[in-house]
């Protein structure tokens, strides 16, 4: 029953927030909504932590073949817990931000949430693919309506770009439930398929655009900085934090397993254009005046290494994507905290206007060089784990792979070391002469997300064990 | 039968109760009620409770398909009737015949939903079309409508020479009329003429006049200009109810002699296909007026439904069924919406959202509908389509899914367009008045939508009930 909760949950009192006409009434209840949510992920985790709750299977197509089937591995448990806390973390830190007609705004910020859950959890192609398509729906509207001054253009181009995407991907599963003897679409049919090899050099390539271009790697990021910055703040913190999860999940959950030939045929290529994407991002960040181009940019090149370390395919780089998958949305959610932050009191984003912050603001400061050494890997904050075993992983598949990618390291301590010393030290300018500390929701929620990243930094085990189950599922399938 | 013989007759009701009554508004329920009666008599028919008995010397057969067509046409005429009838009497002095002929159009769909002679489709298509053009030209000061009705005659009736060149040719070739039960080449064996060239020529004649009606591409000029100068509430009528009919028709004869064409007729059908969703998709883009947008959007639709024919299996018969109703009711409500608004370009649109949510909203179902996005029926039409395709040729038309789905993602743009103008642009987004009763129609429809699009049995179910 957990998944289904999980869906449910956000879909119903989504439904419910576009009737709210009182902006306070629509912020506490999404909240209270998000909390429940993460409250039914821990007892998922902890109390009914075994198959029967986990699992859920109900008729939904039966001509066709597609049942409303939903289940939670590891990987599934771990993405669910991040969407989970993301929310309530999103709602939390912004709850001093105000929208225009905000019953609609935080309707559809719960609908996206129950299609990242579905998606998550579906153990079905079709129902996959629905879940895939309702995460995107509400993001469109939501940049469009609340977005910045060029916002209707340019999600245009990130709706555009991911639907060809998704289209490619729906030819792609149409193909394989023929291929499947039953004519199903359950991931165990589709699992235990044995295509020809051309059939999966072909139809490997309609899944991987849909889920390049959401992750998205080089070359179909375009739409990406565009869009992180003139989403509203909020919005960008669930598209980089969680969002992009979407693509590297759907990587390991339904590209692997079912084109073992097609990625190991693939997978130097991919990987080059990884690479060349990592470092591409990271050569632009530095060029960065925008904290939130910035921070967009710097996304790329994280992504960059995951989708890498997949494609190099073996044990310790894959527990390196799992765990960094949490990670990254941890640490960015907790950059784009800061860069609303200083947006919403400062009224500027621009790193070149910013100065001297860290002497009036002493907390904010700290709490985000714990973020921006987070952001570098620095040992004892939690993504030095993900990305020593994300490199060991490429370093096993190739020595020169791995040198060339660990130019970004270096790279992204340009940028990020940048961004602090730009915005917090130095001399106080005319804009933050007369700024004052964060308010206190930010700063506790900002002082959570840096206990996570030094106690996942110091004590990374749990979430190894908790993704064990997928690592031993892709691998061995191969 | 019932609804071949219904829909006349009430056709002629329609005529006479103009001499009982000029008011409008019960013209209007008389055609909706008469509507209604004839919903009924085809449901009775389909569940074979009562039917009239008439010995058509087997040249009609009804079989489930096509009384289930014959439902989801009238259901969406009905619909059409209700939305859009207030808007219907307004056209012309005399309402009551715009109703006396969408019944008389409907008994052509009903004939051609049940032909089984060559001689029966070509009576349905003419019966059909007639009561189009006039409808076409029936705002008669407007000299767009004028010029509409007689270019929409002009190609009708070509089209229509075509068709009877191609049904004499398949006659001389085989002796009768039938649709199927004389094979052309088995016939050619087993006598001693050899008649060649005959029926393929035949055949390829009534294709090209077929595709002339259902406007598929290079064959669809004269549809931009009929559906833009035709008043709007009858180019809502012609571009739905009208041209899933002639879909129709279309696939019950070629599902049967598209082999006859010879190996060549999977490339002839890809290419009309490709040629069809490139026009329709790429010209509606750099429209500026909705309506004309619309009448290329549904030359665009037009190409998915021509998938039916590539798959021609059980998937592209539910599939077809499932693609009129969903694009027709999505399209209905676009155009009685479009009826209401002032000025027919993007921009009129401007603002909708803030002055009418609710018809806002219930249009963003329809264009997502035909967009093709989850959770719509839209999305299931597009899926059968595809996936009837892929199931009879597997590999062989993967290339042609892909040209298709990536056309799919072309209309989101100029679907989009509308739904941008509405929600995210600023603007007045003049109307005329929109009563609660319209509101609450388009309500009903969008929930149907939604409705088929979490689970498509909920309509298919009725065919196999």
């Amino acid at each position: 029953m957990i998944p289904v909760l999980l869906i449910l949950i956000p879909l119903l009192s989504g439904l419910v927030t576009f009737f709210l006409k009182d902006e306070k009434a629509a912020k506490s209840w999404s909240l209270l909504s998000s909390v429940i949510t993460l409250a039914v992920v821990f007892s998922g985790l902890f109390i009914y932590d075994h198959n029967s709750e986990s699992n859920f299977n109900a008729a939904w197509l039966p001509a066709l073949g597609s049942s409303f089937s939903l289940s939670l591995d590891g990987m599934g448990k771990m993405l669910t817990l991040l969407t989970a806390i993301s929310f309530p973390v999103v709602f939390a830190s912004t709850y001093k931000n105000s929208y225009k007609e905000s019953g609609s705004f935080y309707g559809l910020m719960l609908l996206t949430q129950a299609g990242l859950m579905g998606v998550f959890v579906a153990a079905d192609a079709l129902l996959f693919y629905f879940f895939w398509e309702l995460a995107l729906i509400p993001v469109y509207f939501l940049c469009s309506i609340w977005g910045g001054e060029k916002r209707i253009a340019v999600t245009f181009k990130f709706f555009i770009y991911t639907f060809i995407g998704s289209l490619l991907m729906l030819a792609g599963i149409l193909y394989l439930y023929f291929q499947t003897p039953d004519h199903s679409f359950a991931i165990k049919s589709l699992y235990s398929l044995h295509l020809s090899v051309k059939d999966q050099n072909i139809i490997f390539w309609l899944f991987f655009i849909a889920f390049a271009i959401k992750m998205p790697i080089f070359p179909f990021h375009t739409w990406q900085p565009d869009t992180y910055e003139q989403s509203p703040t909020a919005v960008t913190m669930i598209l980089s934090g969680v969002m992009v999860k979407m693509g590297i999940f759907a990587v390991i959950r339904w590209l692997l397993p079912i084109f073992p030939d097609a990625v190991a045929h693939f997978s130097t290529i991919i990987i080059i254009f990884s690479i060349i994407g990592m470092i591409y991002a990271s050569l632009i960040a530095i060029q960065q005046d925008d904290i939130k181009r910035l921070i967009a940019y710097s996304s790329i090149a994280h992504i960059g290494l995951m989708c890498a370390a997949i494609f190099a395919h073996n044990r310790i780089g894959l527990e390196g994507v799992l765990i960094q998958m949490f990670n990254h949305g941890i640490n960015v959610i907790g950059l784009w905290i800061v860069a609303d932050v200083i947006e919403q009191q400062l009224g500027t984003r621009k790193l070149s206007e910013l100065g001297g912050l860290a002497q009036k603001a002493p907390v904010l400061a700290i709490l985000l060089v714990v973020m921006a050494l987070a952001n570098i890997a620095l040992p004892l904050t939690n993504a030095f784990v993900g990305e020593f075993l994300m490199f060991n992983g490429l370093f096993q598949y190739n020595v020169w792979f791995a040198a060339i990618a660990g130019i970004s390291i270096i790279l992204a301590a340009v940028y990020t070391l940048n961004m602090v010393q730009k915005i917090f030290y130095g001399n106080t300018v005319s804009i933050t002469a007369n700024a004052v500390d964060a308010k206190n929701n930010v700063q506790w929620i900002l002082i959570v997300l840096v206990v996570v990243v030094l106690l996942l930094g110091v004590y990374p085990q749990p979430l190894i064990n908790l993704t064990k189950d997928t690592v031993n599922i892709i691998l061995v399938n191969r | 039968m019932n609804a071949i013989i219904l829909s006349a007759l009430l056709g002629v009701v329609m005529m006479f109760s103009s001499i009982l009554t000029e008011n409008r508004t019960i013209i209007r329920n008389i055609a909706i009620a008469g509507l209604l009666i004839l919903l009924i008599g085809n449901l009775l028919n389909t569940y074979t409770v009562y039917s009239f008995n008439i010995d058509s010397h087997n040249m009609l057969r009804f079989d489930k398909f096509g009384l289930f067509f014959n439902s989801i046409a009238i259901a969406s005429t009905l619909l059409y009737a209700i939305l859009s009838g207030s808007d219907v009497v307004k056209v012309g002095n005399y309402p009551a015949e715009s109703f006396a002929l969408i019944f008389f159009a409907l008994c052509g769909v009903a004939i051609l939903s049940s032909y089984n002679t060559l001689l029966m489709l070509f009576l349905g298509i003419e019966i059909m079309s007639i009561p189009l053009y006039i409808l076409t030209g029936s705002d008669k000061k407007n000299l767009k409508s004028n010029e509409a009705s007689l270019k929409y005659f002009l190609m009708g009736c070509f089209s229509t020479g075509i068709l009877l060149m191609g049904i004499t040719l398949l006659y001389g070739a085989s002796g009768n009329f039938n649709i199927e039960s004389v094979h052309s080449t088995s016939n050619a064996v087993t006598t001693s003429y050899n008649y060649g060239i005959l029926a393929p020529l035949g055949l390829i004649l009534i294709f090209i006049s077929m595709c002339f009606k259902v406007s598929a591409a290079p064959f669809h000029f004269w549809t931009p200009d009929v559906y833009d100068g035709a008043p709007s509430v009858f180019t809502s009528f012609m571009a739905t109810i009208v041209k899933a009919a002639g879909f129709i028709a279309f696939i019950k004869l070629f599902s049967i002699r598209m082999a006859d064409l010879g190996p060549s007729s999977s490339i002839i059908l890809s290419t009309i296909i490709i040629a069809t969703l490139l026009v329709g998709n790429i010209t509606a883009v750099f429209q500026q007026s909705v309506k004309r947008m619309l009448a290329y959007s549904s030359i665009a639709q037009a190409g998915f439904m021509l998938f039916a024919l590539y798959g021609n299996n059980d998937l592209s018969s539910e599939g077809i069924l499932l693609y009129s109703a969903a694009y027709s009711i999505a399209t209905i409500g676009i155009f009685a919406i479009l009826i209401k608004m002032k000025d027919y370009t993007f921009d009129g649109y401007n603002g909708l959202a803030k002055k009418q949510p609710l018809v806002a909203a219930a249009n963003t179902v329809f264009l997502l509908s035909l967009a093709g996005i989850p959770l719509t029926a839209g999305f299931f039409a597009k899926y059968y389509m595809l996936a009837s395709a892929l199931k009879s040729n597997g590999h062989a038309v993967l290339w042609l899914v892909i040209v298709a789905v990536l056309f799919a993602a072309v209309s989101v743009y100029y679907y989009f367009r509308v739904i941008q103008a509405m929600y995210f642009k600023e603007g007045e987004a003049e109307t005329t008045e929109i009563s609660s009763k319209f509101k609450a129609g388009l309500v009903v429809m969008a929930i149907l939508i939604i409705l088929i699009g979490i689970n498509p049995s909920f309509l298919l179910n009725w065919f196999y009930f």
